[in-house]
């Protein structure tokens, strides 16, 4: 506390402190409602009543969806795509970036226009999905990485980053022999390590919590990705159901609210695990866009 | 003599420049075949379109489908259920962030900050089908959380998720659960540019944290709350689509249905390709008008525009 503080300045401080932590509390208690009732034993759950700490733990619903072959497939779709889909969106945005960097490109300038007027207006739904339709996309894993391949605001912010590297570095690497592509790859990639790490992130959990381009593109249960299957699984017996697609888990059976939580649990948990290794280079991964150019 | 000198320096720019179009190409065919392509699909709201004749083989017929649109009640229901969605959320959602940003700049103590940062960013990385989820869990009137708690309290329960009063608040909801934490970023991002110094010249003059609140902190965060507030203006039409789709159902389609759950329904699903073209072409012309107008005014402001 400073000298010299009212007592009123005080008390605006020691509210602040509590509202901020129901703030956080609010935030957290869904996050721990389900993990409370994923662990717990079914009699509980079938009991009814609320739940918020589970009596003993059990693991009874983490076994039954972890040796569900549907749901490993579609974890496993879902891996393939975040992977594949990551290495694609980080090299094309990456090769594309750097030249649109270099101020006295020919063409540049026309190229940055077709750029930006794809952020504000689009084909849209159906178009696209013709499109995707007939270059032979459906039903293929590459119908829910190509379409969005490159996202235009990602390009511009790490456009305007390499531009910020100093011009200097790029050319004694030259004079020791670099052409472009090992400009790139030597100088300006390493020295970009921090925004093409929160780039990582933003496309990784783009490409994992993707729903609508699966719902558009895949009709085989067999390529369904994870998100695809818990929809199917949470709202199935809910008034909606996916067009002409019917139940995955074995027909109309009811499914345990606590298997239910735990397949949340289970395809969340990917992006907990790497959220706090990238969280540091946030703020500066999105103010990178505020460096005109 | 100078023409052809710069010639040449152009020729010999492009020849020595040609690993930069290498580069330059696979993303360079990728917005020519996924962004551009469709666009010129466009021309599909001026035909009757039939997937076996194809874009090139099909039937012109001009603004049929556009004057269809404009005379169906539905219609005026996506743009109402859409225009108040938006309204809703930069009511409620957007001074959210702001206020926020503005609790964690007062805090002193750096590890408690940290930590209510780490907590309030995390809901933007779920996915919305797990949001969805989550939603359904606490709500539905069976066995949800919220309406347990209402019964074992002597209410009678609500049915949150089909009810149509509900809808809008649902949506708003999830919404500032999602995505209010990670929205005070670009705003603390503002504070951190603030000179220390300013607050210190201020406890010199006798000012509160009050004082310093009004006459420091919030010119210093104006310009990012002008442009932030314009863009969102611009793009009012834009809903969150994906949360709005897992959410609808029939019972709420009145106070629900938006553009593209329409034009995903009634024309892909349903097979009216060009009339669901038309729509979206209306959608995505207006956005296109709103978002540009928007930077108009942003500049006139005397802001940095987008573009």
């Amino acid at each position: 506390m400073r000298i010299g503080e009212t007592w009123g300045s005080k008390l605006l401080g020691i509210v602040n402190v509590i509202l901020l932590l129901i703030l956080s509390s609010c935030t957290l208690f869904p996050f721990i409602y389900i993990l409370a009732t994923s662990l717990a034993p079914i009699e509980q759950v079938l009991r009814g009543g609320i739940i918020l700490w589970p009596e003993r733990l059990s693991w009874d619903a983490y076994e039954a969806i972890l040796f569900n072959d549907n749901f490993v497939r579609s974890i496993y779709v879902t891996l393939m795509v975040t992977v594949i889909g990551t290495l694609t969106n980080l090299i094309l945005t990456a090769f594309m970036a750097y030249p649109l960097s270099k101020k006295g490109l020919g063409g540049r300038g026309f190229i940055l226009f077709l750029v930006l007027f794809s952020m504000l207006f689009g084909g849209g739904m159906i178009p696209t999905y013709i499109l995707v339709k007939s270059v032979g996309l459906l039903n293929s894993m590459w119908s829910l990485i190509l379409p969005g391949a490159i996202s235009a605001f990602n390009l511009i912010i790490l456009k305007n980053f390499f531009q910020s590297i100093p011009e200097e570095l790029e050319e004694a690497a030259r004079i020791d022999g670099c052409r472009n592509f090992g400009v790139l790859f030597k100088i300006v990639l390493p020295l970009s390590m921090p925004a093409l790490a929160t780039f990582t992130l933003f496309y990784a959990v783009g490409n994992w919590n993707q729903f609508f381009n699966a719902v558009l593109y895949i009709t085989k249960p067999s390529l369904w990705t994870v998100q695809v299957f818990l929809r199917q699984m949470i709202f199935q017996g809910s008034t909606q159901d996916l067009i002409g697609q019917a139940g995955v888990i074995s027909g109309v059976e009811i499914i345990p609210t606590t298997i239910q939580m735990a397949a949340i649990v289970v395809s969340t948990v990917p992006i907990l695990i790497v959220y706090p290794f990238l969280q540091k280079h946030f703020a500066q991964g999105v103010m990178l866009g505020s460096v005109k150019g | 003599m100078n023409g052809v000198t710069a010639r040449r320096s152009r020729a010999q720019g492009w020849f020595t420049n040609w690993e930069y179009y290498v580069m330059l190409l696979p993303g360079l065919a990728f917005f020519l075949v996924f962004k551009y392509v469709p666009m010129f699909g466009i021309i599909m709201a001026f035909q009757d379109y039939s997937p076996f004749q194809g874009v090139t083989g099909s039937q012109w017929v001009g603004f049929k489908h556009f004057s269809v649109m404009f005379a169906y009640d539905g219609f005026w229901r996506l743009l109402r259920n859409t225009l108040l969605i938006s309204f809703y959320n930069i009511v409620f959602f957007f001074p959210a962030p702001i206020i926020i940003a503005l609790m964690l700049n007062e805090l002193r103590r750096e590890w408690f900050k940290k930590t209510v940062q780490t907590i309030i960013y995390l809901p933007h990385f779920i996915s919305w089908v797990v949001v969805g989820s989550i939603t359904f869990f606490l709500l539905n009137p069976e066995n949800g959380f919220i309406n347990q708690m209402i019964a074992h309290n002597g209410g009678s329960t609500i049915n949150f998720l089909s009810d149509p009063d509900w809808f809008r608040t649902l949506i708003l909801s999830q919404n500032i659960w999602k995505e209010v934490g990670w929205g005070t970023i670009i705003f603390l991002a503002a504070l951190a540019g603030v000179d220390p110094q300013l607050y210190e010249a201020s406890v010199m003059d006798g000012a509160g944290r009050m004082r310093q609140l009004w006459h420091i902190t919030l010119p210093a965060m104006k310009s990012t709350i002008v442009i932030l507030f314009i863009l969102r203006l611009g793009s009012v039409l834009d809903v969150g689509f994906e949360q709005i789709f897992l959410m609808l159902n029939d019972l709420v389609y009145e106070v629900g249905d938006v553009f593209e759950t329409y034009v995903f329904r009634e024309g892909l699903s349903g097979g009216r390709f060009s009339f669901g073209v038309a729509v979206g072409v209306f959608k995505s012309v207006i956005g296109l008008v709103l978002i540009m107008g928007a930077n108009w005014l942003a500049k006139k402001a005397g802001e940095e525009g987008i573009y």
